[in-house]
């Protein structure tokens, strides 16, 4: 079917969607998986012809991290600051569905006229890559839990990740290998100050840091 | 163009004898303005439906003392249409306006009220006709004036001199800008005629946006453009109710017929006006409706109410300049059509609901919404007409505000079907804004209606309603009956719009003909459905009455749910059924609470007030007048009180100039 | 013999909409382990309305009987111009989902009116709840129709539906699946089916339709009734026209498919009723605003 890079698009859209209004971590966290599976397995489709072994290791390397290993942490962190289930936060999920409708038209908008200024080239899904990025950054700016945010700052790697494979210019494994090191990096590492944070101030719920202002 | 004359002449005539009458013999002061105004209004539609009906334009030059300008009145199809809504509106609340004076304001000077009138009506016929920049100015402001006087009438009220203050100061503001581009105008073209200024535009196209700007701020803000309407809720309010019809029906449409005219000179419109246009009309319209939502009163709701249908109108002008800069002449045909029906639409409608909302002030006294109820049973013409009001504005089949929503709708629709990325964006916006202001309005209106005319008294002054006299019932049953009309022959008028759209766009005869007559087409299957809807409807009530005469009808309370004692009180008050919504848009609204809950295990009284500001008010205008008034008060030093210091500053003033004038010699 | 069928289509609607509502009722009941009422049990209840005489509100004046009159005539013109997957409805012009849109909106309003000339609180605490939810899913059935006018190009409903046939959807599959879930939505909240609403809950402070209706009674009732079911039908024939691809050009053969489509729709309804609990009063603009995402989604896609 011509239609399915559309199709993996449009189910790569909704899962942005369904981030912005959802209500329950727990809720979140599977999103974020099936978003990872997806985004993950975007290489597969957008490049013709043969696929080469270093693809096949690229996608297996993403989905295994965004789709299996990002979520296990997330989990873990949830379990071991609390156990919040409800996802509060600052704006309200109705207003959080409409920025996700006015990033989308911008997302389209700004593709749109990037595409038309070069010549010869296409970025062929750089409105997704976009619209990951503003959903990410709008995730990590409006909502209260620690989880939400690191949740928010996977959903950004991912939309720098399409990004990176919307240019469909073979670059060395090395860098993209480089780039999900990264992410990981960053994911554990906030983890493990997330839950140290919590451990210190027991009884005290990660999100009141601000209490500890002078 | 004579018939017109006569028209102003009378009602100058009515106004000044009103005027000098006033005092003292008040009744004949009354019928003497009122028979100037009726007789003004009759002669001037007659003059404008012939000139429609005939195709023909009318010119008139004269030249006048003054320095510059001269007096070049001219009636072609756009001023005779927006005649028609000056000139009738103003014979139906003429009509209205005497008994409804004599009851409800029977101790005000009708001299004054007669004359502000009269000289509103002629302002604003002269504004349409007006061929001469000097000429438009001097009837803009004649049209600004009078309503301040009406506006004020009730002056031993804080409030009401507050509103009368707060419409001056606004549609001054507004007239600089106008100010401004006349005189930019006038230095381009080399004088003040309207004739000169498109071709000295076309020879300097870089000042096009900037005369576009000036006109979209100068008369957007007479005509109510978020964020310049915050005038409209103060205003409109506070004048008697047959001025307030006037001044919402009409007067802010003249802001609507100044936009057009000056698109008119500007030439081939850019698609950026377009953009702008819509953005006005979405923001307009929406929060517009959500304002009226929060609005305890119920002329302070029908003046946001005219902000949402501004709004509307701006939306069908909007898609129709972004045809025009598209190079697509249905789609600028339709949104133009569309656009322009609805200002007379909303003329009649909002003409009609204003005067429903004096028959209830006139007969309870009041106009807070949580005092009212059950007029329907006690006041049913006015009542079942208001009702037909209610039905038009929120623009469902099969009145007139179904004929103009239905054509922007589709010209939505059709930037979406044919247009490119950009105006099948725009088509949806427009979809989209005007789908959610409908079922705004259709929420607000059940709202009022509800509240009003159903259920049951909430107050005694409700509960002792008397229905209103003929005069004012029958300019209502006219005007609803208007609606009913336009509605149904929605199509026969569609195919006629084809030169007025012509006229305005610059599309030629043809095209447009040939556009709207397939609409038209639609338009007439859509009108045979609404009659078959009728006669269904009215089969199926007979039916159903017969059916009922067999098995018996009986009456009984409400149900209370088991409640023993239900009592007036207890039903749903406006308040709480706009609570939902007015939540839901809280972040656009500026709302305060004072509550007082219930305490103990047997709830004795409790208490909920709430207060919505008009946001724009309370957070721009307010603050930076304010400041404003903090710098302009340091300024008092130069005001000493002492003569002596004013003759000098005279004199070096003059001093100054005379250096300057010799320095440059 | 396509304008026999046509003209047949609304008549078929008006005999077969209860049906649909006695699927919905008998599918609850098996998925809850009864057996459930049997499938022509609507008619009967309608007819035995019908039969009934009236009691009053002694508050009301003639627009509570103004109400379910209006209501069902609009539904029932309403039939003349919407198609059901392959088959073209009788009347078909330029702008008709305008009118279908607005004839909706004038059984809404006056219903509202009805409500509130009873002067209870709970009718008006319904029909406040009924404008708040009208008023957000009207943006939602615009912008799904927006979406389906600009993939068919067509700004008619018989027109537009009259192409979707396979072909579309295998080059517009995710424009089409997505105005097919705003569909399935807005039918869910249009005819207060859970999780919007519970048609069969008894308590009025949970009620939306059901509480509007509540001074009703005799053929007033009857008409209420009917009209939900042809409202049901309406939304119904709305998104079989998408779901279901089959255009062969013969008319019969498009009627069957549609009636089957409709049939399996009336079985979902009542699955989702089963298998779904009511949102809370609070989450149901959200889920409308959602289902206007997915339109807006949708016509974004399309104009790409």
């Amino acid at each position: 079917m011509e239609s399915l890079p559309g199709i993996v698009q449009t189910l790569g859209v909704l899962t942005n969607f369904a981030l912005l209004g959802t209500t329950r971590i727990g809720g979140c966290i599977r999103v974020l998986a099936l978003q990872g599976l997806i985004i993950g397995s975007l290489p597969v489709f957008l490049r013709s012809g043969d696929l080469e072994l270093r693809v096949w290791l690229l996608v297996g390397a993403n989905v295994l991290l965004k789709a299996v290993i990002f979520p296990w942490l997330l989990l873990r962190l949830r379990a071991r600051t609390g156990f919040m289930r409800e996802v509060e936060p600052f704006v309200g999920f109705v207003g959080s569905i409409l920025f996700g409708l006015a990033a989308l038209a911008f997302a389209t908008w700004l593709a749109g006229s990037i595409n038309a200024a070069l010549i010869g080239r296409r970025f062929v899904v750089l409105d997704v890559a976009i619209f990951l990025i503003l959903t990410g950054l709008f995730l990590i700016v409006t909502r209260r839990k620690a989880v939400m945010q690191v949740l928010g700052y996977v959903v950004l790697e991912n939309g720098i990740f399409v990004f990176g494979i919307s240019t469909v210019v073979a670059t060395p494994l090395l860098v993209e290998l480089g780039v999900l090191l990264d992410a990981f990096v960053g994911v554990f590492v906030m983890g493990i100050a997330a839950f140290n944070i919590n451990r210190e101030f027991a009884d005290v719920d990660i999100d009141k840091l601000d209490a500890l202002r002078g | 163009m004579s018939g017109f004359l006569v028209a102003v002449g009378l009602l100058l005539a009515g106004g000044l004898l009103a005027a000098a009458f006033g005092r003292r013999s008040p009744g004949l002061a009354h019928r003497v303005g009122q028979a100037g105004a009726v007789a003004g209004a009759a002669i001037g539609l007659l003059a404008a439906i012939r000139s429609l009906l005939l195709g023909e334009r009318a010119n008139l030059l004269l030249p006048w003392s003054m320095p510059g300008g001269g007096v070049h009145l001219g009636i072609d199809i756009l001023s005779a249409f927006f005649l028609l809504p000056v000139f009738g509106l103003a014979l139906l609340c003429a009509v209205y306006g005497r008994t409804y004076l004599t009851h409800h304001a029977a101790t005000r000077n009708p001299g004054s009220l007669w004359l502000h009138f009269n000289l509103l009506v002629l302002g604003m016929a002269l504004v349409v006709t007006a061929r001469d920049g000097l000429l438009f100015l001097l009837a803009w402001e004649v049209l600004a004036l009078s309503p301040f006087f009406l506006v004020g009438y009730e002056d031993e009220k804080a409030g009401s001199r507050h509103a009368a203050w707060i419409y001056l100061i606004a549609t001054h503001l507004g007239t600089g800008f106008l100010l401004v581009m006349f005189v930019l105008l006038g230095q381009l073209a080399g004088g003040s005629d309207f004739a000169g200024y498109a071709p000295a535009l076309a020879a300097r196209p870089e000042l096009v946006p900037l005369v576009f700007v000036l006109a979209l701020i100068g008369f957007g803000s007479k005509a109510g453009f978020v964020p310049t309407h915050v005038w409209l809720p103060e205003a409109h309010p506070a004048a008697p109710s047959h001025a307030s019809a006037l001044m919402s029906g009409v007067m802010i449409k003249t802001g609507i017929y100044g936009l057009v005219r000056t698109m008119t000179l500007l030439g081939a419109p850019q698609a950026w006006w377009g953009w702008v246009l819509i953005a006005i009309g979405a923001s307009s319209g929406i929060l517009g409706v959500v304002f009226a939502l929060a609005q305890h009163d119920l002329k302070r709701l029908l003046a946001y109410h005219s902000v949402e249908n501004i709004g509307i109108i701006m939306l069908g002008l909007g898609v129709g300049t972004l045809g025009l800069a598209a190079g697509s002449p249905l789609l600028a045909t339709l949104g133009y059509a569309g656009g322009l029906l609805h200002v007379i639409n909303h003329s009649i409608f909002k003409g009609l609901l204003f005067l429903g909302a004096g028959a209830v002030q006139s007969s309870t006294h009041t106009l807070a919404l949580e005092q009212l109820g059950g007029l329907l049973k006690r006041m049913p013409r006015s009542g079942f007409a208001f009702l037909v009001g209610a039905v038009a504005i929120v623009g469902l089949p099969p009145l007139n505000g179904f004929v103009s929503e239905f054509l922007i709708f589709v010209s939505g629709f059709l930037a979406v079907a044919e247009g490119s990325g950009r105006m099948a964006a725009g088509g949806a916006s427009t979809l989209v804004a005007l789908a959610l202001i409908s079922g705004l309005a259709g929420a607000c209106f059940a709202k009022v209606v509800g509240v009003v005319y159903l259920g049951e008294p909430r107050s005694a002054a409700a509960g002792a309603a008397q229905e209103v006299p003929r005069a004012m019932r029958g300019s209502m049953l006219v005007l609803a009956a208007l609606c009913v009309l336009i509605g149904l022959g929605g199509p026969l008028l569609l195919a006629h719009l084809g030169p007025l759209v012509s006229e305005v766009t610059g599309v030629g005869i043809a095209t447009t003909d040939q556009a709207l007559l397939p609409m038209a087409r639609a338009l007439a299957f859509a009108v045979a459905i609404f009659v078959a809807l009728a006669v269904l409807a009215s089969g199926l009530w007979r039916w159903r009455t017969r059916r009922l005469a067999l098995q018996g009808v009986r009456s009984a309370p409400t149900w209370g749910c088991g409640y023993s004692a239900p009592n007036p009180r207890m039903q749903y008050t406006a308040s709480s059924f706009a609570d939902p919504l007015n939540r839901q848009f809280g972040a656009l609204m500026h709302v305060s609470r004072e509550i007082e809950m219930p305490r103990g295990l047997f709830p004795g009284a409790a208490r909920l007030e709430t207060e919505s500001d008009d946001p724009f008010h309370h957070l721009l205008f307010a603050p930076t007048f304010r400041w404003l008034d903090r710098l302009l008060n340091r300024a008092e030093i130069i005001q000493r009180g002492h003569t002596h210091i004013y003759v000098l500053y005279v004199a070096a003033t003059l001093l100054v100039v005379l250096i300057f004038s010799i320095l440059t010699l | 013999m396509k304008l026999l069928v046509s003209w047949l289509l609304p008549l078929i609607a008006m005999l077969a909409a209860p049906l649909l509502i006695g699927l919905i009722n008998r599918t609850k009941a098996l998925v809850g382990g009864r057996r459930g009422a049997p499938l022509l049990q609507p008619y009967r209840d309608i007819r035995k309305l019908l039969a009934r005489g009236a009691v009053y509100s002694d508050t009301g004046t003639w627009v509570p009987q103004l109400g379910p009159v209006a209501n069902l005539a609009g539904l029932v013109l309403a039939l003349l111009v919407v198609p059901l997957a392959g088959v073209r409805a009788p009347i078909a012009f330029p702008g008709d989902l305008v009118v279908v849109a607005g004839l909706l909106g004038l059984g809404r309003f006056l219903t509202l009116l009805a409500a509130l000339d009873t002067g209870s609180s709970f009718e008006g605490m319904g029909a406040s709840r009924e404008a708040y939810f009208g008023a957000l899913s009207e943006p939602a059935l615009f912008l799904a129709l927006a979406a389906l006018v600009r993939v068919t190009g067509e700004l008619s409903l018989s027109g537009a539906y009259a192409r979707v046939d396979t072909e579309l959807w295998a080059n517009a599959f995710p424009v089409l699946a997505l105005i097919a879930v705003t569909f399935l939505a807005l039918e869910l909240i249009e005819n207060s089916r859970m999780p919007v609403d519970d048609p069969t809950t008894h308590l009025e402070l949970t009620m939306i339709h059901e509480v509007m209706v509540l001074d009703h009674s005799g053929p007033d009732l009857g008409f209420i009734h009917y009209g939900a079911a042809l409202k049901l039908w309406l939304i119904g024939a709305l998104l079989i026209g998408i779901a279901v691809p089959v255009r062969s050009g013969n008319s019969w053969l498009d009627l069957l498919a549609g009636l089957a489509g409709l049939t399996l729709l009336a079985v979902l309804i009542g699955a989702i009723e089963s298998l779904f609990a009511r949102m809370r009063l609070a989450q149901t603009p959200q889920f409308i605003v959602a289902a206007g995402a997915f339109a807006a989604v949708a016509l974004v896609m399309a104009l790409r």
